[in-house]
């Protein structure tokens, strides 16, 4: 058997492709972070459980209404987008002009009811969600098997990343949402309705978490407490990262699942907490994040 | 006045030790403790949100270690109860003492983000079955021990005695903390840190401070909780209950000096009155938190010292 750096290259590898499954999830939740609050100024707790609103969503396309993967895709993430925008406009627009604490308390709350509410209606355990046929089965790529499923996350999230980094860096709407983070007032001053912007830049961040949510609909068991525990540690990456950059959100997040991942083959009993240790020396070393400006 | 009290905040605070002392022969005296312990932990969760302005979502590491040394010392070491509660207490603050020192570097939500990341990490050793913390299954049937050695606690009202003098210890000690020289620049540090550190103050230091108080306080809160329901499991490390002292101090008052006793004991009546709606407790704290935020700012405590034009 190959063995690389002492260890058998399917171990390593294995765990290195759940390392990069886990940093897709972790980049593309602190970046739906990092845009909402750029431009909102809050924090949102809630992020964890409108993923795991889209992983519901998913599911009960399929058990209610059967409608199936694929559409989903298209489907939850608008739908939890849409739900964000209400929850936007009728409960936590009202925190803008408040302290910064009070917008994340808010959401704090919007968390448990979420979470709560989920609870009641499938209990703790929750239910299980099938890939669709075309991505179910494993590849031999020689050096390890891939099961197809996660390699498609893996290249879906690489996607929807760099789509948003485009969006925001290099394209006009970006330059409007950029330029809403840096002066609301100008803009405001050029006709632009703010408020507006505001408010689909929530629905939007809400969304990339609903797109999160089905794509790990299939991957894990989609249950009522799966946001809050990955949120738990995105919170770490972003203080990591620092919100500052776009690309930072991203680079960090992956970074991080790999790092996850290779502490899983060397040191396993340290892999749930590697990234609480790397966030304790970053800050001890660059109190502001690495791609952050102090603040 | 003695501690830095107002003439209302006396009246208070004699009104208040009148109805703890009463409490017991008329209520549960279970849920009375409990909501003094919760009183205790809140009353160090309000040292940082209120009067530093710092939100910390790791407070739960304290009071969970707190209950877990206390636990241990008593059952395994046969320590005396109130060597329990002590290393319970100092074992939180020292948790506090490095927790701190990370997380002051950064402010606002990174402080709560990072408070909430360190106390993942109490939560992930607790977890783990070191014969310590006994893992999934907790510390159970704690014995409650003999104060000094010799004063058996086996009792329920013997015990409330107990509970009650740290509660009030504890109540006094944090209000001439605030009332000091040391509070007030704390307090200044809250309204404006820029000036504060202009002016010459260790802002950092302060911070720390504080942090570490509201750790220790934390651990003994805990620690005599553990006492009080005899368990100390993974509820008490976990996220739920930091996130839970935060809603007693914002439903309480935050800032206020009688908020956080008003806050835990409606948290802790909720749960004690809704425990047959299991799933649905959650959901009404998070209604909660969503009213208080929104139209309630003040709090209990808040409201009524606005509505007597006084500082409660």
């Amino acid at each position: 058997m190959l063995m690389i750096l002492g260890k058998p290259a399917p171990l390593l590898f294995g765990q290195l492709l759940l390392g990069i499954i886990n940093g897709s999830f972790y980049a593309m939740l602190s970046l739906g972070l990092a845009i909402i609050f750029g431009l909102l100024n809050v924090i949102n707790f809630a992020h964890g459980a409108l993923f795991m609103v889209g992983a519901f969503v998913t599911w009960g396309l399929l058990h209610y209404l059967g409608i199936g993967y694929w559409p989903a895709m298209v489907l939850a993430p608008v739908m939890v987008g849409a739900f964000g925008l209400g929850l936007e406009r009728t409960l936590i627009r009202f925190t803008y002009k408040l302290d910064i604490l009070y917008g994340l308390l808010l959401t704090f709350g919007l968390a448990l009811v979420l979470q709560g509410l989920f609870t009641n209606a499938y209990g703790s355990s929750g239910v299980s969600y099938s890939a669709p046929d075309l991505l179910s089965g494993t590849l031999n790529l020689g050096f390890m098997y891939l099961p197809v499923y996660r390699g498609f996350v893996v290249a879906a999230a690489i996607i929807i990343c760099v789509a948003v980094w485009f969006v925001i860096e290099k394209t006009s709407l970006g330059a409007l949402l950029r330029a809403s983070t840096e002066n609301p007032a100008l803009v405001q001053a050029f006709g632009v309705n703010v408020p507006r912007v505001i408010a689909l830049t929530f629905a939007a961040g809400v969304a990339l978490a609903g797109l999160a949510g089905v794509l790990a609909a299939p991957l894990y068991s989609v249950n009522p407490g799966m946001g809050t525990d990955l949120i738990n540690t995105v919170f770490a990456v972003v203080v990591i990262g620092g919100m500052g950059s776009i690309g930072g959100a991203i680079l960090t997040g992956f970074g991080l699942g790999i790092i996850q991942g290779f502490t899983e083959v060397y040191y396993p009993a340290a892999s749930s907490v590697v990234v609480f240790a790397v966030m304790a020396v970053v800050l001890l070393a660059r109190p502001a994040g690495l791609f952050g400006r102090a603040a | 006045m003695m501690f830095g009290f107002t003439r209302a905040q006396a009246i208070g605070f004699v009104v208040m030790a009148a109805i703890l002392a009463v409490a017991p022969f008329v209520a549960y005296p279970i849920f009375v403790m409990q909501v003094m312990c919760f009183a205790l932990f809140a009353m160090g969760a309000n040292l940082l949100m209120g009067y530093t302005g710092l939100l910390s979502l790791g407070q739960a590491a304290f009071f969970g270690m707190g209950g877990y040394v206390a636990g241990y010392m008593i059952q395994t070491m046969h320590a005396s109860t109130e060597v329990g509660l002590i290393l319970g207490g100092l074992t939180a603050a020292a948790i506090g003492v490095v927790f701190g020192w990370l997380a002051i570097r950064r402010q606002t939500i990174y402080f709560a983000m990072i408070t909430l990341a360190l106390a993942q990490l109490v939560y992930f050793f607790a977890v783990q079955d070191t014969g310590f913390t006994g893992g999934e299954n907790g510390i159970q049937n704690i014995p409650r021990g003999n104060l000094f050695g010799s004063f058996s606690l086996h009792n329920d009202l013997q015990l409330y005695w107990l509970v009650f003098a740290v509660f009030i210890a504890g109540f006094l000690f944090v209000h001439r903390v605030i009332h000091s020289p040391f509070g007030q620049v704390v307090k200044a540090i809250r309204e404006n840190e820029s000036r504060a550190i202009s002016l010459g103050y260790k802002v950092e230091q302060y911070k720390w401070v504080i942090f570490v108080l509201a750790a220790a306080l934390g651990g003994i809160a805990g620690g005599l909780n553990a006492l009080v329901v005899r368990i100390a499991t993974l509820t008490d490390v976990g996220n739920a209950t930091s996130g839970l002292v935060v809603l007693m101090v914002l439903v309480g008052g935050i800032g206020t000096v009688f908020g956080p006793l008003v806050g835990a004991a409606i948290v802790v009546a909720m749960q004690y009155y809704l425990a047959s709606f299991s799933d649905w407790v959650t959901v009404i704290q998070g209604v909660i938190f969503i009213a208080c935020v929104l139209a309630f700012r003040r709090g209990v405590a808040g409201e009524v010292a606005s509505w007597l034009k006084l500082s409660l």
